[in-house]
């Protein structure tokens, strides 16, 4: 599903990302994980194609396509979905106006039919309701006055709606309690199937413990420096990241 | 209301070229170019006016010639040559219409270019049932046809092109026109009250809710060919009315001058709610051509508990210089003004508002969103003014100026003046731009660029979206997306 091969970029001519290697096939689960300024978060603006994230060198092929030359918004329609470490607000737009718009941007670009308010309105509610969010986030303009944990929420009703083929968390639990992670890990697994990959940024290995991974890599420096199974991300949590990255 | 998603396919389906300009071929009955005596009177004479209207036409252009071009506007633009332009254009029509099926098919195929597809297009089509949406079209100066004037007839509305009222209700055009904005009042007046062309009247009498929308489309067709229309409203003692105005030019590399006036009158407990959707051609992504409008437009809110909104929504023009006003002079009385003007390329608009507060217990809103992108230059200019006896006025001033790019300019200019001890006055003010971060994140979740851009803007101005009626709201939205066009990267 996602090729990415030797994968450089640099965030305003820093140097960033030095070199990924990382392949993601259907169904499968990946964490990434490494200390700070690593380059986690670069690594998913740029395969959602954030400007000022450039890429300098290798390639990322996404569904036999080359990733790179897509539009942020033609990766999104492909299947991609970034939820956020910070999601960002929008005044005067209702969630569910954004939602809507969203949803038929992606199916107009996929040829299927658009949905008109009410059957929009009633695949949305199932959502939330599936998801245990409550209806009112809808009406509320996209993230204004959101807590940290309903921003996150947010952004999993928004995943559970678009129903990607690739989701990218990029710190998905960071400033969650525990209830709030839950409602995040439920939304990622009740997505998961055969044919849908995910790549989970994160720090911590509490978030593994609810979306267990297939597969664990630690970033460090721009670079892979250890993969493994899910007992990496355990062996992470006790020793640190000194040790590992060192080896 | 926020963006829908026929606003994001009317955005996408719209291309950059602006979408009103053609040019309609229709014999105009055109008076010599320039201005003078002889052009005031020969408008006149056409229009078939009584000798006062000729007259006190004459005292104005008389009054005109006196004045000065007032330059205290933030607008920048070459030195407008009035003995250059044309000052009276008719379509030539066999002869008076009796109905919608007389009017001239090239006409209503303007209408249709137009994109009049709201309800109005099948108003002025004249279909069976269609919405309750009474339309007088000003095409090039002349009302062209005044639809629903039946209905309206029942409950005792008047609807019909000024013209027509200075013929059929003398007393009452004679009473209020120039009442609430005089000659004198601003050198674009003076020159609208000597040569105004057309225009709609509209009357509701005592205790009657208008039955329905009342709308009407300006164009400006021939070359070089200024509009002057007149626009009088008199509500009475418990009456209601909505009204919306809609622009649209053709494209024309010189650029026209438009200046209008709008004149509103509310009694006892009356309420007017006038909204303006205009998208006069803005010109050329260089800067070249597009309409100079130079709008006088005020509400005398007279009677007692008497109320009106302003609500506009100003996407067009190349210069844009307007100010609809409020004076509250009845006890009670309320002034609102909603406003979003967005200007793109070399766009400029000094608009705002003046809330004269002269009543007890007066009060005013204002609300004014501006968006300014490429090199364009946005003006909020507002007066707010407590006279001694108003007695607890209040006013809240909201103004918001959203930037797009680093090349345009938002710039607000209150101005307040308080002789009232018992007064409240509110204002505040806040700049942004629209965030990488924000159009990052709609386009993540597959909007392209321009519909993220459309959808943040149409944001920004919700409030003032939802102030219009449902029917131009919708239409409004389309124009905030594509009035914005290229104005990405």
């Amino acid at each position: 599903m996602l090729e990415i091969k030797n994968l450089h970029a640099t965030v305003g001519g820093k140097k960033i990302l030095k070199g990924i290697n990382l392949t993601i096939n259907p169904g499968e689960i990946h964490a990434v994980m490494g200390p700070n300024g690593a380059g986690k978060s670069t690594l998913s603006y740029v395969l959602s194609g954030r400007s000022g994230y450039d890429v300098t060198s290798g390639s990322v092929t996404y569904q036999g396509q080359n990733l790179l030359d897509m539009t942020p918004d033609v990766r999104a329609s492909s299947g991609i979905f970034l939820a956020f470490q910070y999601p960002v607000e929008i005044p005067g737009v209702a969630s569910a106006t954004f939602l809507k718009t969203a949803l038929n941007a992606q199916r107009r670009f996929r040829g299927e039919e658009e949905l008109d308010a009410i059957q929009f309105l009633k695949l949305v509610r199932s959502k939330t309701k599936e998801l245990g969010i409550k209806d009112d986030m809808l009406k509320r303009p996209v993230n204004v006055g959101f807590s940290g944990g309903e921003k996150k929420r947010n952004e999993v009703l928004q995943m559970a709606l678009l129903e990607p083929t690739l989701m990218l968390l990029d710190e998905t639990d960071s400033g969650l309690d525990i209830d709030a992670l839950k409602v995040a890990a439920d939304g990622v697994n009740r997505l998961r199937s055969p044919e849908r990959s995910a790549l989970i940024i994160t720090h911590y290995q509490r978030l593994l413990d609810y979306i267990v991974p297939d597969f664990v890599h630690v970033l460090a420096d721009g670079k892979i420096v250890k993969s493994g199974d899910k007992s990496l991300a355990l062996e992470l949590e006790e020793k640190g990241y000194a040790d590992i990255c060192a080896a | 209301m926020a963006i829908s998603q026929d606003t994001i396919e009317q955005v996408e389906s719209v291309s950059e070229k602006y979408k009103y300009g053609f040019v309609s071929d229709i014999k105009a009955d055109t008076a010599p170019i320039g201005l003078s005596e002889n052009i005031v009177r020969f408008i006149s004479a056409k229009k078939e006016e009584p000798e006062w209207l000729l007259e006190w036409r004459l005292k104005a252009y008389r009054y005109w010639l006196e004045m000065v071009e007032p330059t205290w506007a933030k607008v920048d633009y070459p030195k407008i040559d009035f003995q250059d332009i044309y000052y009276y254009s008719a379509p030539k029509q066999k002869e008076k219409l009796k109905s919608l099926d007389e009017v001239d098919p090239e006409i209503l195929e303007v209408y249709k270019k137009l994109g009049i597809s709201l309800k109005e297009q099948e108003v002025l089509a004249g279909v069976e049932g269609a919405a309750n949406i009474a339309v007088d079209a000003v095409f090039d100066s002349v009302s062209v046809a005044t639809t629903f004037r039946k209905r309206l007839e029942e409950e005792g509305v008047i609807f019909c092109p000024i013209s027509e009222a200075v013929k059929n209700h003398p007393d009452l055009v004679k009473k209020y026109l120039g009442s609430v904005v005089p000659y004198t009042d601003n050198f674009y007046s003076a020159l609208n009250c000597a040569v105004f062309t057309d225009g709609s009247f509209v009357y509701i009498p005592k205790g009657v809710r208008c039955p329905m929308e009342l709308s009407t489309y300006f164009r400006i067709n021939a070359a070089q060919t200024g509009q002057f229309e007149r626009t009088l409203i008199i509500a009475d003692d418990d009456s209601y009315v909505s009204y919306l105005e809609g622009c649209t030019a053709p494209m024309r590399d010189e650029n026209q001058l438009h200046a209008a006036v709008v004149e509103l009158v509310i009694m006892d407990r009356a309420e007017v709610k006038y909204s303006t959707v205009q998208n006069w051609y803005p010109g050329d992504k260089d800067g070249k051509g597009g309409i100079y409008n130079f709008v006088t437009k005020r509400a005398a809110c007279r009677g007692v508990s008497s109320k009106v909104s302003w609500t506009q929504v100003e996407t067009g023009s190349a210069v844009t210089w307007k100010y609809p006003s409020c004076i509250l002079q009845g006890d009670n009385s309320v002034g609102e003004f909603y406003s979003i003007a967005i200007t793109n390329n070399y766009q400029q608009a000094d608009t705002g508002t003046k809330m004269i507060h002269l009543g007890k217990n007066t009060s005013s809103t204002i609300i004014s969103k501006g968006i300014s992108a490429g090199q364009a230059q946005s003006t909020y200019r507002g007066l707010v003014r407590m006279g001694r006896k108003a007695v607890n006025a209040r006013n809240h001033t909201v103004c918001d100026s959203l930037l797009i790019g680093d090349k345009c300019g938002a710039h607000t200019v209150p101005y307040i003046e308080n002789q009232s001890r018992t007064a409240t006055i509110e204002h505040e003010a806040t700049t942004s731009k629209i965030s990488e971060e924000q159009l990052f994140y709609c386009q993540q979740r597959g909007l392209s660029e321009e519909e993220s851009m459309a959808l943040i803007v149409n944001g920004f101005c919700k409030e003032v979206l939802q102030k219009l009626p449902m029917e131009f709201a919708v239409e409004a939205q389309k124009l905030v997306g594509i009035s914005l066009e290229g104005s990405v990267g």
